[in-house]
């Protein structure tokens, strides 16, 4: 089976401005795949590339196996949902939803049939003769995506869909975007900057920052093993401890830090000696104890906790290692709701530690 | 709240309020009252009559000013309109060498004294004929075709501006939205861009129409012997001598164009709501 979407060295520029570098992608049949990444980082001219709304100025885009890349957006069997829904309002609902069928000259009593099922979809049944502005963010949502949907696209794009609903709504819609998905098993490209987004809907996800893509992979992988430091730090929380390698073996490295911290962390790329480096240490992969703790661990460190916030299900605190360093660390409350003097109090000393393959070293 | 009564600041305003209204329409009342006094110089209520308007109807003169300058503005308009119409994207959607200077040029109709455009244009006709008599060995004459023309010329620049509003709120991703769904530029012309700006070109459309009904000093320099229009027939009427059967048209068409303003507002109002 061919890759549904195949981009080949895409590349995209604005005047002086490279809005796509040589973008290489290949996205499988099914996938639900997301392109994620800052504002300006590409990933809407991606996906409006892949959409037909710009041609690249070099490479090439496959739609399963056929070169699109110059292909009007009228001729691509793939369609879009906008960021603001872009519903035609003289249109009724109805009228929106069986717009692409209108275009194909599907025959009317068909069409009927199609926008009926589409609305059944969408769980909009009683809203066909609605029009849009009548309708709820969310409710305008469902239009766009049963209007996109009932073309049976080989390839879905969604461009921010969310964006505009309020926490809740968006989290429901995530769930639906994701079973609605399943449920058709068309491809699914998401672009969003939303990285929790991201990592709860997708199958695989490609990191974008400034037209290059840096990684791509499962959510796992991203989170768990960044490929760099941008990485690092845009998806999820993490410390970056920067020093320089002294040493370096078998998936591991160690790094002395300027103030003369020597951390041990997980590698599997072998560095050189002196090259500068960084631990990422994601806050939740860090303990702090009062006593130190038992057996031989790779990095431990007498501390004070400087800050303590409390947030529910965690208790973020900043605790100082030496006088000018400061590490974020999480716990979770998962202790008994009475025990109270569980909780780490400003001021109070301990030992922050962690196993090496808890941090990960990244070259710089 | 309770209705103060007005002081001394307030009445004034009313007083100001109601001159400033007798001011404006009394002229047009006055206008239409006697369109039905049996007073044959039409400045003294003798009693009602409808006998101006019977005249009216019988007079060839007036009646066929009248079906000249309704076809006259018809044609105009639908032409001013077409051209209009594709100028407000041309200039709204691209950017082109001397689209500064062509915007510049289109207010130019608007802005310059009506008179002057009409000698331009008288000026422009005489060495048009000059040119097409010394190649084709034939003279044309001013007549309907000429002030056709002459109308389309100024009353494009009032289409391209109302167009150009309505295609500046337009959202230029319903476009996107409609060729993402197959639909090829032609048919997201028709179904999508068309439809939404339509009010827009309506509305500049019945500009045109009424400015082409009323316009005399452009009409009266390019018209030509044999050709009578409206205005200028009413002004050679008028001359001569003012009867009460120029009251009446005058109601007629008072009547005809409030009713084309309050049908151009319904349209631009279902345009809206649909």
């Amino acid at each position: 089976m061919k890759p549904a979407i195949e981009l080949r060295s895409a590349v995209k520029r604005f005047g002086g401005v490279t809005a796509v570098d040589n973008v290489s992608l290949t996205i499988g049949d099914g996938e639900f795949f997301s392109l994620l990444g800052p504002s300006g980082c590409g990933k809407t001219t991606t996906l409006r590339m892949i959409a037909g709304f710009e041609f690249p100025d070099a490479g090439d885009i496959l739609l399963h196996g056929t070169s699109i890349g110059t292909t009007p957006p009228h001729q691509r069997r793939v369609n879009t949902v906008f960021q603001s829904y872009a519903l035609f309002p003289h249109m009724t609902v109805a009228g929106n939803i069986g717009f692409g069928l209108e275009m194909q000259r599907i025959a009317p009593t068909e069409r009927e049939r199609r926008v009926r099922e589409a609305l059944e979809l969408v769980r909009l049944a009683d809203y066909g003769e609605r029009w849009p502005r009548q309708l709820s963010g969310g409710q305008q949502q469902r239009v766009a995506l049963a209007r996109a949907l009932i073309n049976r696209p080989e390839v879905l794009l969604l461009d921010e869909p969310l964006g505009a609903l309020d926490q809740k709504l968006r989290k429901e819609m995530q769930l639906e975007l994701k079973r609605m998905q399943e449920r058709v098993g068309i491809t699914f490209i998401f672009v969003t900057h939303d990285q929790e987004e991201a990592l709860s809907m997708s199958d695989r996800i490609a990191v974008m920052h400034h037209g290059r893509v840096l990684q791509i992979g499962t959510p796992t992988a991203i989170y768990e093993r960044p490929n760099c430091r941008f990485v690092a730090d845009f998806i999820g929380d993490t410390n970056f401890l920067d020093g320089r390698i002294t040493a370096s073996h078998a998936g591991h490295a160690v790094i002395t830090t300027d103030d003369g911290l020597v951390i041990t962390g997980a590698s599997d790329r072998s560095l050189t000696i002196g090259s500068t480096a960084t631990v990422s240490l994601r806050p939740e992969k860090a303990r702090l104890t009062i006593d130190v703790p038992p057996g031989d661990i790779a990095n431990c460190f007498a501390t004070t906790v400087d800050r303590v916030d409390y947030i529910g299900s965690d208790t973020r605190m900043l605790v100082r290692i030496g006088s000018e360093r400061t590490v974020s660390v999480w716990e979770q409350n998962n202790r008994s709701t009475l025990d109270r003097d569980a909780y780490w109090q400003p001021g109070e000393a301990g030992y922050l530690w962690w196993p090496a393959e808890n941090g990960l070293v990244l070259a710089e | 709240m309770a209705r103060q009564a007005p002081d001394a600041g307030g009445l004034l305003l009313r007083l100001h309020t109601g001159a400033t209204l007798v001011f404006l329409y009394a002229p047009i009342v006055v206008l239409v009252v006697f369109s039905f006094t049996s007073d044959s110089f039409g400045v003294r209520w003798t009693g009602f009559t409808l006998q101006w308007y019977e005249r009216l109807f019988r007079d060839e003169r007036l009646i066929g000013a009248t079906l000249n300058t309704l076809l006259v503005a018809t044609i105009s308009t639908v032409i001013a309109t077409v051209i209009g119409t594709m100028l407000a994207f041309a200039m709204e959607r691209y950017r082109f060498r001397g689209r500064t200077g062509l915007e510049a040029l289109l207010y130019v109709p608007i802005v310059i004294p009506e008179i002057v455009m009409a000698l331009a244009l008288l000026g422009f006709f005489a060495l048009a004929f000059g040119l097409i008599d010394a190649w084709f060995g034939v003279r044309p004459v001013m007549g309907l075709a000429t002030v056709i023309i002459a109308h389309v010329a100024f009353t494009i620049s009032f289409v391209v501006v109302v167009v150009r509003t309505s295609l500046k709120s337009f959202d230029l991703r319903l476009e996107e939205a409609a060729a993402d769904l197959g639909a090829d530029p032609w048919q997201t012309f028709r179904h999508i861009t068309l439809p939404l700006i339509l009010p827009g070109i309506i509305g500049g459309a019945l500009l045109g129409f009424t400015l082409s009904l009323d316009d005399f000093i452009i009409t009266f320099f390019t018209t030509g012997p044999g050709t009578s229009l409206l205005p200028v027939e009413v002004y050679g009427q008028v001359k001569r001598a003012i009867t009460p059967k120029i009251n009446a048209l005058s109601t007629l068409m008072l009547v005809a164009s409030i009713t084309l303003v309050f049908l151009s507002q319904f349209v631009q109002r279902r345009g809206r709501t649909a």
